[in-house]
């Protein structure tokens, strides 16, 4: 009789483990003024990593955040967030949220704003705790408006730490902090996880999501492109950006020239050619050979610049197509 | 068995105890915001005394017409403008603002009970609109000689607290009807002719009688003869017409509420 208990124990214990802490399935997004913003999206979230949604703007990161949350409801598919519908308190009581708000009360101090959160919860994180891990020791008692845009973003993260919760949110968590800061965030992002907790991040940049995330997966026009681990993606995103083995020594070389896109697709390490206005724009894997050859054929060639491009825009330019 | 699992059921729900704490949490900072927020808290308060040292106690000093003391009269009027303002100003503007932020929508988010924010505001509304009429009480009982019973002041005060309640939910509609940056113009297009026009300025039948009769879909108007009402001055009309028709404005401004309500979830 104890031997079938202790079974059965056990196997709770692991499918709780394994049992997906949220779920996007088959999701389409279909707002009332007819933009489609997510496509046929299924997510899985499991207890203890971070997953980063990661896409350009107007990707549909947000739209799966806010349609996690119950904040908006989707047009086909269903969302369960420990197993329940996530606008009942019960999966409310247990997720916490950052989203890209304009403002908050101005006239509400840092710690008024947290205690009101931490009120919401029955078991809220100490309010010590929350101080330090949000780094918002000394800014206390500051009003929301004498905050910095670091310090504002600081105090969202705060609140969405208030309530201890299993399950977090972040919709886009460092913009506007300096480097330090997005550190010391991305620290205590690993160390909730750590303690088993379960991250959902957006972000824009691809290095945040390397830091961070467990698992990526990457958003264009409300579709999913790709998901895999960083190296996994990374490694689809180095073998959809060229054919060549050095993608990452890719530049972007904009110039005014006569030369025609056929003449320069042909060039060594060309890998698109687009005029656009008068400005020729090259993507090329090679560029010191492709601006000798586009020199020495084109004698009124002017207003040359060269870039190297975000490791993120090349790659969701070209996994775009 | 896995749900079962993974569902903690030890706190799926508010106590009741825990619920209570919320609504009074939320309650307290929203007051202590908008007693914070100078634009706030100097107008709404402010314009009333202002207006009812002036026309009240400095421009009719003394004076009674038909034996009716101005002083007393105009603080009926005066107290229903503050009030009104407190409520138009605090909810719909307020409101409008944390909407178009986005505040509004981590809130929802949050585990807080959606009514302890639509109370809080409101009751911030009435503690607001009982400063205001016990400040233009005072200031009528010291300088303008004007004298009435506790009981006559407590019926003001009862009235403070739920007149504001129709007014609340005006402030609801425009919040969810208008966008953020016109909210406030929009506000006192709304507040100041429905003020003069309801007879909080000027007694209402010194107003030309195309307007008394336009008065009567007014909610300022009912609730300014309740106010005269309950400081003893005979009243135009009914008190149970008018508070029907506070009754009717209100169900209106909630259906329409709800109908806004409605449009903003369709939209996001």
């Amino acid at each position: 009789m104890s031997a079938v208990l202790e079974a059965e124990a056990a196997s709770a214990g692991s499918t709780a483990s394994d049992a997906p802490v949220a779920a996007l399935a088959h999701i389409t997004k279909r707002y009332a003024n007819g933009v489609l913003a997510l496509d046929d999206l299924s997510l899985t979230l499991r207890r203890g990593e971070i997953v980063a949604l990661l896409g350009p703007n107007g990707a549909g990161k947000s739209t799966a955040v806010k349609l996690m949350m119950g904040l908006s409801s989707p047009t086909a598919g269903s969302v369960s967030i420990f197993g329940a519908d996530p606008r009942q308190t019960a999966a409310r009581l247990r997720t916490g949220v950052m989203l890209q708000i304009g403002t908050a009360p101005h006239m509400l101090r840092v710690r008024e704003q947290v205690q009101i959160f931490r009120g919401y919860y029955p078991n809220p994180m100490p309010y010590d705790d929350i101080v330090k891990a949000a780094g918002l020791d000394g800014i206390e008692d500051r009003f929301f408006v004498q905050l910095s845009g670091g310090q504002k973003q600081r105090m969202l993260f705060a609140l969405a730490l208030a309530g201890d919760p299993d399950l977090l949110f972040l919709d886009e968590p460092t913009v506007g902090l300096d480097i330090e800061a997005r550190r010391a965030m991305w620290a205590q992002i690993r160390g909730l996880a750590a303690k088993g907790k379960t991250v959902l991040l957006t972000t824009h940049y691809l290095e945040e999501a390397d830091a961070l995330a467990h698992r990526i997966v990457v958003l264009n026009k409300g579709k999913l492109v790709c998901a895999g681990t960083p190296a996994e993606v990374k490694s689809l995103g180095a073998a959809a950006t060229s054919s060549q083995p050095n993608a990452l020594g890719l530049k972007i070389i904009r110039c005014v020239t006569t030369l025609g896109e056929d003449h320069l697709l042909a060039m060594p390490g060309v890998a698109e050619a687009t005029q656009n206005g008068g400005l020729t724009t090259i993507t090329s894997s090679q560029p010191e050979a492709t601006l000798r050859e586009m020199l020495a054929l084109d004698q009124s060639l002017h207003s040359l610049e060269v870039q190297s491009p975000a490791l993120e825009d090349a790659f969701l330019a070209l996994t775009s197509n | 068995m896995s749900t079962a699992a993974i569902s903690l059921p030890a706190a799926s729900s508010h106590t009741f105890g825990r619920t209570l704490r919320i609504f009074l949490n939320e309650t307290r900072f929203e007051f202590l915001r908008l007693l914070r927020t100078r634009a706030f808290s100097l107008s709404v308060i402010g314009f009333p005394v202002v207006f009812y040292i002036f026309f009240g106690l400095i421009m009719n000093r003394g004076e009674s017409i038909h034996g009716v003391l101005v002083a007393k009269y105009m603080l009926a009027g005066y107290a229903v403008f503050g009030m009104v303002g407190a409520a138009l100003f605090g909810i719909g503007v307020g409101m409008a603002a944390e909407l178009n932020a986005g505040w509004l929508e981590l809130k929802r988010a949050s585990p807080m009970p959606p009514l302890a924010y639509l109370l809080a505001k409101c009751i911030t509304a009435m503690a607001f609109g009982v400063v205001i009429v016990s400040l233009l009480t005072a200031l009528g009982v010291t300088f303008g000689h004007v004298s009435l019973t506790l009981a006559q002041y407590g019926r003001m005060i009862a009235l403070a607290i739920v007149g504001v309640v129709p007014f609340a939910a005006m402030g609801m509609v425009l919040a969810l009807l208008v966008p953020a940056n016109s909210a406030p113009g929009i506000a006192n297009m709304l507040y100041l002719p429905m003020s003069f026009c309801g007879g909080l300025w000027i007694p209402i039948m010194f107003l030309p009688r195309i307007l008394q009769h336009f008065a009567v879909v007014l909610p300022t108007y009912h609730v300014a003869q309740l106010m005269l009402g309950s400081l003893g001055f005979p009243a135009a009309g009914s008190t149970s017409n008018h508070w029907l028709g506070l009754l009717g404005f209100t169900l209106i401004m909630l259906g329409v509420a709800w109908l806004g309500f409605r449009r903003l979830e369709q939209k996001s």
